[in-house]
């Protein structure tokens, strides 16, 4: 069952539209937002408000690369790895954060902390290598920097076990949590 | 030189608000445009010579010439901005939307008034978190002032603005893709015709147009036709975003007259190759866009040059290839991307890009064998114009068969020596 929260804000976004299943993308980030990844049964609690078979919302589920049909960790790091990442040593960090979290491509490390996945371009490439966390985009990255930046989200994941990830900046794209 | 579009923005400060951005001019052209004829608008973006920035160049004013007009026009009609900047290399409109919010919605207005929309929509990527929260807030101040919702500055018109803000996939900047996102599907590509702007969102008449395209309509009203045209070194109105990344001194994003040479670009602006790096080829507007070398250096930033050089404009964000970097291995990422971002519709694409990838990583890791060349290019010529629905599997065939051609030793290097010699 869809709680009163996310069947308001998911009718709130259906008036945009004058088809109420237009709005089934920003539904399932809303389910996802309270609930970290879309389960089958998520899907069926959008379908049912929606009016849409839940085959046909899993079709469109499964197709976006930012609904996650898997539990993550708490944070999911994106790391870039398109052409600009890559030129200037992407596969270098990707390396260094398997050795760091113990994870692969698509895996959550033991503790629940971070999930790693690769990211299309994420239209920063003057300032290559790029990755995100929630909603931060960490540029000019080096091994080092990343060491910094987990670090600061390791600490800020036991301080605020529960609390969800807030947006810091207010402006600039390289702000920390 | 002016730079219109970039003229409120300073980069890592907020962008203007309401206030200021009227207080700078803004949202005069809307006046201005409110008291002209459609018709007026559309001839006067037509004389400027305004081509599409999203990457293919159309005519702006010719796109919004098919929109069927007057009292017997089916509604509602859509204005689309496509905001889904996905294409590797490419982070221009991004600065346009986080620096200057109120410039992009006040084109908006204007260019819906021209077809005569009712409905518009932002289709933002998701990645963009800083975009989304100033074009809402930019969205929320627009409709109190009155330039948005019924009767716009007390006249007939009105126009409802919404964000739509997407959840990743590089199709759904293909515009009969987008339009299928919007509807709430699966973001495969529409057969055309019907073209989007008979029978587009909902069956409706629809525009879509990028978003540095209409950033370019308030300039082009206010300042008029022949004021855009003496803004560019080229036949194309206007001026470009142009960007640069890889390892060159000093990557970043200028704007500049359109038709500016790329060695002005690369080696003025981005300061050359960074020491101890070599140039040797470069995207010019993104990953499917086809390699040019350095013969091409004089070779004027614009669609017909880049065309007559055997390239695209695209994006005019170009991406470089230096020395240190394996021309294979780069193709190699660059064909991953596309075989991933594949929506699956057509064959050609799924199938063959999946081929491609397959071939590249054999190369790369030493298991290559001579008549996978051969096979490359083959693939490369089924991917071309004609034999998908949209544009993607002509795009990734760019770059890879370009890199054939000039970097031709470095394939076979890896055959012979077994090995990526850069590795």
């Amino acid at each position: 069952m869809l709680s009163e929260q996310e069947r308001k804000e998911i009718e709130a976004h259906s008036r945009h539209y004058p088809d109420h299943r237009s709005a089934c993308i920003e539904a399932l980030k809303i389910v996802q937002r309270y609930r970290g990844w879309v389960s089958d049964e998520g899907i069926k609690d959008v379908a049912d408000a929606l009016q849409m078979a839940p085959a046909e919302l899993e079709g469109v589920a499964t197709f976006y690369n930012m609904i996650f049909r898997k539990p993550v960790g708490r944070h999911v790091i994106l790391l870039c790895d398109s052409v600009s990442c890559w030129i200037m040593g992407g596969e270098r960090l990707r390396e260094h954060l398997h050795t760091r979290l113990g994870i692969g491509l698509g895996e959550t490390s033991a503790d629940g902390s971070f999930t790693l996945l690769p990211n299309v371009c994420l239209g920063a490439c003057d300032h290559a290598p790029v990755m995100m966390i929630g909603d931060a985009l960490y540029q000019d990255l080096d091994p080092a920097r990343i060491d910094e930046i987990l670090d600061r989200h390791a600490q800020h994941s036991l301080s605020q076990e529960e609390k969800k990830e807030k947006r810091e900046p207010a402006d600039g794209n390289t702000a920390d949590p | 030189m002016e730079t219109p579009l970039t003229r409120n923005i300073s980069p890592g400060k907020n962008p203007p608000d309401l206030a200021r951005y009227e207080k700078a001019g803004g949202y005069a052209a809307l006046r201005k445009a409110l008291r002209m004829s459609p018709d007026d608008i559309m001839e006067e973006v037509k004389e400027a010579n305004l081509r599409g920035r999203g990457g293919a160049g159309f005519p702006t004013a010719k796109k919004w010439s098919f929109v069927p007009m007057g009292e017997n026009a089916p509604h509602p009609k859509y204005l689309i901005c496509n905001a889904d900047e996905m294409e590797p290399g490419t982070f221009k409109d991004r600065l346009l939307l986080e620096g200057d919010p109120h410039q992009l919605l006040e084109g908006m207005i204007i260019s819906g008034y021209a077809i005569q929309a009712d409905i518009g929509y932002i289709f933002l990527r998701w990645a963009y978190k800083l975009a989304a929260e100033r074009l809402e807030r930019a969205i929320g101040e627009a409709y109190r002032q009155g330039y948005l919702g019924r009767n716009i500055l007390g006249t007939e018109y009105s126009l409802e603005l919404h964000l739509h803000v997407s959840a990743g996939r590089y199709m759904c900047g293909e515009e009969t893709a987008l339009l299928n996102a919007l509807e709430g599907k699966r973001a495969n590509p529409r057969a055309k015709p019907p073209y989007p702007q008979v029978s587009g969102l909902w069956g409706k008449p629809t525009v879509v147009n990028n978003v540095e395209t209409l950033c370019n309509v308030s300039h082009i009203v206010n300042h008029g036709s022949g004021w855009f045209k003496s803004l560019s070194r080229s036949g194309d109105g206007g001026t470009k975003l142009y960007g640069v990344s890889g390892r060159v001194k000093k990557p970043g994003l200028w704007e500049l007259p359109m038709g500016t040479p790329i060695r002005e670009i690369l080696e003025g602006h981005a300061g050359g190759m960074r020491d101890g790096y070599r140039f040797r080829g470069l995207l010019p507007g993104g990953a499917s866009t086809d390699f040019l070398i350095a013969d091409h250096f004089d070779t004027a930033m614009d669609f017909d040059s880049m065309q007559a050089a055997g390239s695209r404009l695209g994006t005019g964000t170009m991406i470089i290839l230096d020395d240190r970097t394996c021309p294979v291995g780069m193709l190699r990422n660059l064909e991953h991307f596309f075989a991933q971002e594949s929506c699956g519709w057509c064959t050609p694409c799924w199938s063959g890009l999946s081929w491609i990838e397959q071939i590249l990583q054999d190369l790369e890791e030493g298991e290559g064998l001579s008549s996978d060349l051969e096979r490359l290019q083959a693939h490369a010529r089924l991917l071309g114009p004609g034999h998908t629905f949209c544009a993607l599997a002509p795009g990734a065939a760019e770059p890879l068969q370009s890199g054939l051609k000039y970097f031709r030793d470095d394939f076979e290097r890896h055959v012979h020596e077994k090995r990526c010699p850069w590795r």
